[in-house]
């Protein structure tokens, strides 16, 4: 079981000052999962994501990448073995066009002239959107001008289009209306089907617990900081979750 | 519908609006004074921008990854010194001026350093800088301006010859607008300066990023402070300071660069410096006061801030209007 784990994460910490976002982490996503990570706000889901995409540094434990342990050094670090965010802010740069945010720091350049393909960005991005069916008027448009919902389906496509072996979407849905988060849910099952992608998505427990169930192969449950549900889809119901996630809040 | 996409067209040209008051104001001064249109009053107006126009460059490139540097002036006036050191200490003139792009290029990072790795305000961090190297400048130079090194082909070169300092100024010009727009350190320059945390986010090194635009602009203030003084022919202590980087970055604003980061161009800053030097000229050939220019200034920062905001509305406005149709 353990050679099949895409990426793992035992006994992992983490401390920002007084407040303890993480603590004795255990995770782990086989070749070709859906994980969904559910838990309240401030459980600590965005932290847990941003260690394992080489963001964060860890303060204890220890991470795995096929089976190897790792240390992720930084974002480029991790994106280089194969691991791709979408960060919960959506880490777009309002100021440039949306071609060159699906670009960001991947950007094409004449090799071995540093001068960027302008051209050519512009065309792979219009192919990339047009391929999962989001419609902006122009790829050249500042992101500024998108609405959230576009924006968030541009930071999904720009993930999706590069060669991730391990996806992570923090909140991937939470701006988007029902067509646009239709779309990225049939592409993550396109994704899963082709067998080669693992993804592992979190989720906020009031969004649409039913479609995140479909979707999703596993969910754990992270309740302040650490995880206490560990079941696959299959064997749980939307009521079982409702109920896990505001059983705290009952008196 | 026509006259709607036009405008919009028309407005999304940053450089375009400046570029047209520059115009009318070059064309007032024509008529109204004599000899602006001599060659030599535009060589009297290449000297003014020249200096703005690259410590304006790098000015430009600071402001847009979301920071500025105030000690680029002193950068200008401690530079000629250094040189002289140098020089005087046996190296060759060609030599000791690269030596001192370097030096300059390093008090920039050591900006860039402070500002980054204790997180200071770079307005804090470069003002204590400004006045550390006025004090160096004027300790170095015992108060009193120096000769430049006489005649060599390096004097002709660098600020010597009749229209170099503008050439140089041009070169420096298109080489930082090329990088800014056509390289991905261009990209990332505006991506630290828009969304700092998102460029980091995308595994952008944004500290890095800002690091190397301090060193840039140092080194660019300080090969101006180099080319100005070999145009002159002495090296004056009292050169530079803050009027020039003052108007370096007025020079960036009024071209249309955002004060608080993620967008605008070099080309913008060569505009604004003309902008200015073409005011100031004009204001000296039809014998207004000095003051008065700079009571121009401050108008034209205020009206260029205007319409950086208020032409960036318009600009949304007009792209709705055209994803509407
Ligand atoms: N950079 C940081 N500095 C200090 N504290 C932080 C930082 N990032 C997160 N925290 C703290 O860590 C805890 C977990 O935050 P995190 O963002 O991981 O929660 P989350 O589960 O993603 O919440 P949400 O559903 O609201 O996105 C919170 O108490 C938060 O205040
Ligand atoms: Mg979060």
């Amino acid at each position: 079981m353990t050679d099949t784990d895409m990426i793992r994460a035992e006994h992992v910490r983490k401390r920002f000052g007084p407040v303890t976002a993480i603590q004795d982490v255990n995770l782990h996503v086989r070749k070709g999962e859906i994980l969904g990570l559910i838990g309240d706000n401030g459980a600590g889901k965005s932290t847990l994501i941003k260690i394992l995409t080489g963001y964060h540094q860890p303060d204890g434990g220890q991470l795995f990448f096929e089976g190897e342990p790792i240390h992720l050094r930084s974002v480029v670090h991790a994106r280089s073995l194969g691991i791709e965010t979408v960060f919960q802010d959506l880490a777009m740069i309002d100021d440039l066009p949306v071609y060159l945010n699906l670009h960001l720091n991947k950007e094409l350049v004449h090799r071995p002239l540093p001068f960027l393909r302008r051209k050519e960005m512009r065309r792979k991005a219009r192919e990339a959107l047009d391929s999962i069916g989001i419609t902006i008027g122009s790829v050249t448009d500042p992101v500024s001008q998108l609405s959230g919902g576009q924006r968030q389906a541009i930071a999904v496509a720009r993930s999706v289009f590069s060669d991730a072996k391990v996806l992570l979407l923090d909140e991937p849905l939470a701006a988007m209306g029902a067509k646009e988060g239709g779309l990225i849910l049939r592409l993550l099952m396109q994704l899963k089907e082709r067998g080669d992608r693992p993804g592992h998505h979190s989720d906020c427990p009031q969004l649409q617990p039913d479609r995140r169930r479909r979707v999703c192969d596993r969910v754990n449950l992270l309740q302040h900081g650490t995880i206490t549900f560990d079941k696959a889809s299959k064997d749980t119901s939307v009521a079982e979750l409702l109920d896990l996630v505001h059983a705290e809040y009952r008196l | 519908m026509a006259t709607n996409t036009l405008i919009g067209s028309l407005v999304r040209i940053r450089e375009l609006s400046i570029l047209l008051v520059t115009i009318a104001c070059a064309g007032y001064f024509a008529l109204t004074s004599t000899g602006f249109t001599s060659l030599d009053n535009g060589h009297t107006i290449a000297q003014y921008i020249a200096p703005w126009a690259i410590v304006g460059a790098g000015e430009a490139m600071l402001l847009i990854c979301g920071e500025i540097d105030l000690s680029a002036g002193f950068v200008f006036t401690l530079a000629p010194f250094v040189l002289v050191l140098l020089n005087n200490n046996g190296l060759p003139l060609f030599v000791a001026l690269l030596a001192t792009v370097v030096i300059c290029a390093l008090i920039g990072t050591v900006n860039g350093l402070i500002r980054t790795l204790f997180n200071l305000p770079s307005f804090i961090t470069t003002l204590g800088m400004a006045f550390l190297l006025q004090g160096l400048s004027l300790i170095i130079s015992n108060g009193s301006p120096v000769p430049a090194p006489a005649d060599t082909w390096v004097r002709t070169t660098f600020g010597g010859a009749r229209w170099s300092e503008l050439t140089w100024a041009l070169v420096i010009i298109a080489v930082m607008q090329i990088v800014l727009s056509a390289s991905r350190f261009g990209i990332y320059t505006q991506a630290t300066g828009s969304n700092p945390v998102g460029a980091a986010e995308s595994g952008i090194r944004t500290s890095r990023v800002k690091v190397v635009n301090f060193a840039v602009t140092s080194a660019l203030a300080g090969f101006g402070g180099i080319l100005e003084g070999m145009r002159v022919g002495s090296f004056d202590p009292t050169n530079g300071g803050f009027n020039t980087m003052f108007f370096g970055v007025a020079a960036a604003v009024i071209g249309g660069t955002a004060l608080l980061g993620g967008s605008g161009t070099v080309v913008g800053a060569l505009l604004g410096a003309l902008l200015l030097g073409i005011v100031y000229d004009g204001f000296n050939l039809t014998g207004v006061n000095a003051n008065a220019f700079n009571v121009v200034l401050g108008v034209a920062i205020l009206v260029a801030m205007f319409l950086n905001t208020y032409l960036s509305v318009l600009r949304r406005r007009a792209s709705a209007v055209r994803g509407r149709t």
